[in-house]
């Protein structure tokens, strides 16, 4: 400041001050002033009293709208302000002769402020567009602070290349892929919750997965990894039926009928325990007639039995037709088949 | 007077067995008072005067106390109508009709014109035609890759570890930071026949992809009710290395017959039945519900299942022709809440 202050006592007694009015005749000594350092111009002397009153009050002691304070530092929230620090060097209001770099839509400015333009606000900010290319701006921002004080000068500079690596960062990172956020409605969240919980008890999943596994057990799709003897026993039957049904079904059931008419039997219970069956095996061996009868009893038993597992087979039965039943249609079939039967249980 | 007539009333709904009767002489009389009736009561009438409601009582405990031996009286009869209608099912016999079957939501859904039906042959002639044709003609064998997206947590990750034990033939990458549209060409290169991509958001993975590869549909789900093994009750050990059989149960309509083929084209084709597991895709009002089981027969009557693998459910949000491309897709189908929600009883699935 000292430096200035000479300066300017040599100035005032070289020339009067400069009228505009006399434009024509000014010899270009008198403005040569304008070239000079700028920290040296008249007004600022006049201003720097008030400058340094405003950082006084504002910036150290009293409240200042833009100053937010941490525990160890003080920050600056001005939009203009170069480095966001508060500091006596670079608060915006407390300097009169300021600039900035700031970007705005991927473009940067070099704003300007100087101290003949104090009194008008509008036009107080001077904005140059920097250059895209990172040389060139710089040079740009040299040419335009020429004989600035170094360190706006310098903080300029280092703002810049700050703003253009941000924002060669946003360019690659659009490029990227993008996380999308969608927004979740809750409401529908809560309906979706709730229909699925309600789905989920309609849908009776150990139920539906049993009852599809033994579909396809019935279906013979796992072939003879598990045999269930009444399940062979059914297929072999089924294998049976099929070669000599077709033949003979018809005859059958006419002599079934024919037998049946007028035939008293003493018919058993129905429920006869597997064991009662091994005792009517044992019979077998015994008697020839009353074997025969029983023989029947027990097959057409297990014939039952199978059949109501099975709810709806043909299975031949050997001997009269017996109804115990409602619905059980039974078929004659071969003498020798019984034995066997008893045999697989 | 008043007295008469409130008995008369007690007595003709209900045997007074509350100690409470005491009161109710005076309630009565503010209650018929209330209902504006004179101070002489007929005799034989009921308590109250027609088209008053318990709920006009003013005293909370009388109200509750006549509301509560209403419903008991509601109950009764109805109890007795059932003993009834029993009586007349048993003693027609066999003429009996039949019982009426309860509506649900299910019985009542919307009648949808895309419901295949099994012997049509445009359907056929389609499914032998689109992309699942070469797998279901046994000339392709699948190959997975699972993968999830950016970062993913610690549940993510095993999930798809235990998903890549389901599904055999799959191999579990991480993405890192990769673009879908990169990884494709990668997969279809190497011969990779499906692609499953684990969203995850907030630790809790919540959405899926599966793409069919060579330029097959990709169909989208939100992923809900994610149970990990070790989060699953009474489940068995590990499952082994054998294939697994699949089940897919209800996907009736048309769109529900591409999504089925989807999941069966994710297995191999010959289950080994040794291993006795299966998978089992559950379609019930358009939610996919996944399980895995262990299965074992018990007699041809009976199987007894255990659940082994990870289950979640599925909501399939859009299908799309091509391989994953969210901006130039060709969308087949998009879940609409707005205008497909708004009926309870319509499914698309």
């Amino acid at each position: 400041m000292s430096y200035c202050l000479q300066n300017v006592s040599s100035l005032s007694h070289s020339s009067k001050t400069p009228s505009f009015s006399k434009a024509g005749h000014c010899p270009r000594a008198l403005f040569s002033w304008i070239n000079m350092p700028v920290c040296v111009r008249a007004i600022e002397v006049c201003f720097s009293f008030v400058l340094q009153v405003i950082w006084d009050t504002l910036g150290n002691k009293q409240f200042c709208s833009f100053k937010i304070r941490t525990k160890t530092q003080g920050f600056c929230r001005n939009e203009y302000s170069l480095t966001g620090l508060c500091n006596r060097s670079s608060c915006p209001l407390a300097n009169s002769q300021y600039a900035t770099v700031k970007e705005e839509k991927g473009q940067c400015y070099l704003y300007m402020k100087v101290i003949e333009r104090a009194a008008f606000p509008r036009r107080l900010w001077e904005r140059v567009r920097l250059h895209k290319n990172y040389e060139k701006a710089l040079e740009q921002i040299d040419e335009n602070l020429i004989y600035w004080p170094r360190f706006i000068r310098h903080k300029c500079k280092q703002r810049f290349t700050k703003i253009t690596q941000y924002l060669i960062r946003i360019r690659k990172l659009t490029l990227k892929r993008q996380r999308k956020l969608v927004p979740l409605s809750k409401k529908v969240e809560r309906r979706e919750k709730r229909r699925e919980e309600k789905a989920l008890i309609a849908a009776q999943l150990d139920n539906a997965i049993e009852k599809e596994l033994l579909e396809r057990l019935k279906q013979d799709t796992y072939g003879d990894i598990y045999n269930f003897p009444i399940h062979a026993f059914d297929k072999a039957l089924e294998q049976q039926e099929a070669g000599s049904d077709s033949s003979d079904a018809e005859e059958k059931d006419d002599e079934d009928d024919d037998e049946e008419v007028g035939k008293r039997e003493f018919v058993e219970d129905d429920e006869v325990d597997e064991s009662d069956i091994s005792d009517f095996e044992d019979m077998d061996k015994l008697d020839a007639s009353s074997d025969e009868d029983q023989d029947d009893k027990s097959s057409s038993e297990e014939e039952e039995k199978a059949l109501d597992a099975k709810h709806k087979g043909k299975t031949p039965l050997k001997g009269p037709l017996r109804r115990k039943r409602a619905y059980v249609e039974i078929e004659y079939e071969q003498e020798t088949e019984p034995v066997d039967k008893a045999k697989t249980t | 007077m008043a007295k008469a007539g409130d008995k008369s009333g007690g007595s003709g709904k209900k045997a007074l067995k509350r100690k409470a009767a005491t009161e109710e002489p005076q309630e009565a009389a503010v209650a018929e008072d209330g209902a504006t009736e004179s101070g002489v009561q007929p005799p034989k009438a009921a308590a109250f005067p027609p088209g008053f409601s318990i709920s006009e009582i003013k005293n909370k405990q009388r109200r509750h106390l006549m509301f509560t031996r209403w419903k008991q009286q509601q109950r009764k009869e109805k109890l007795a109508a059932k003993k009834k209608l029993k009586k007349e099912r048993e003693a027609l016999g066999d003429k009996a009709p039949p019982k009426p079957v309860p509506k649900t939501i299910d019985n009542q859904r919307v009648y949808d014109e895309t419901i295949v039906d099994p012997n049509d042959e445009e359907v056929a002639y389609d499914e032998a035609t689109d992309e699942f044709a070469s797998y279901f003609n046994r000339q392709t064998s699948p190959k997975i890759l699972i993968t999830t997206s950016d970062r993913p947590h610690g549940r993510t990750v095993r999930l798809c570890e235990q998903l890549s034990t389901v599904i055999p033939n799959s191999h579990v990458y991480y993405r890192r930071g990769l673009a879908l549209k990169k990884i494709i060409p990668q997969c279809i290169s190497r011969d990779f026949t499906d692609l499953i991509v684990i969203n995850e958001d907030r630790k809790t993975p919540n959405g899926l992809i599966l793409s069919h590869l060579p330029n097959g549909p990709t169909a989208h789900f939100k992923m809900s009710s994610v149970r990990l093994r070790k989060e699953i009750k009474r489940r068995g050990k590990d499952p082994t290395e054998h294939i697994p059989e699949i089940i897919l149960n209800n996907f009736t309509t048309r769109l529900g017959h591409s999504i089925g083929r989807m999941f069966a084209s994710l297995f191999p084709h010959n289950p080994q039945f040794i291993g006795r597991q299966v998978a089992t895709f559950h379609n019930q009002r358009d939610y996919i519900f996944f399980r895995f089981h262990r299965y074992i027969f018990k007699s041809e009557k009976k199987v007894g299942i255990q659940e082994l693998g990870p289950r979640f459910t599925l909501k399939l949000r859009s299908l799309q022709k091509g391989t994953f491309d969210s901006k130039y897709g060709e969308y087949e189908w998009v879940h609409k809440p707005r205008e497909m929600d708004t009926s309870r009883r319509k499914f698309h699935l």
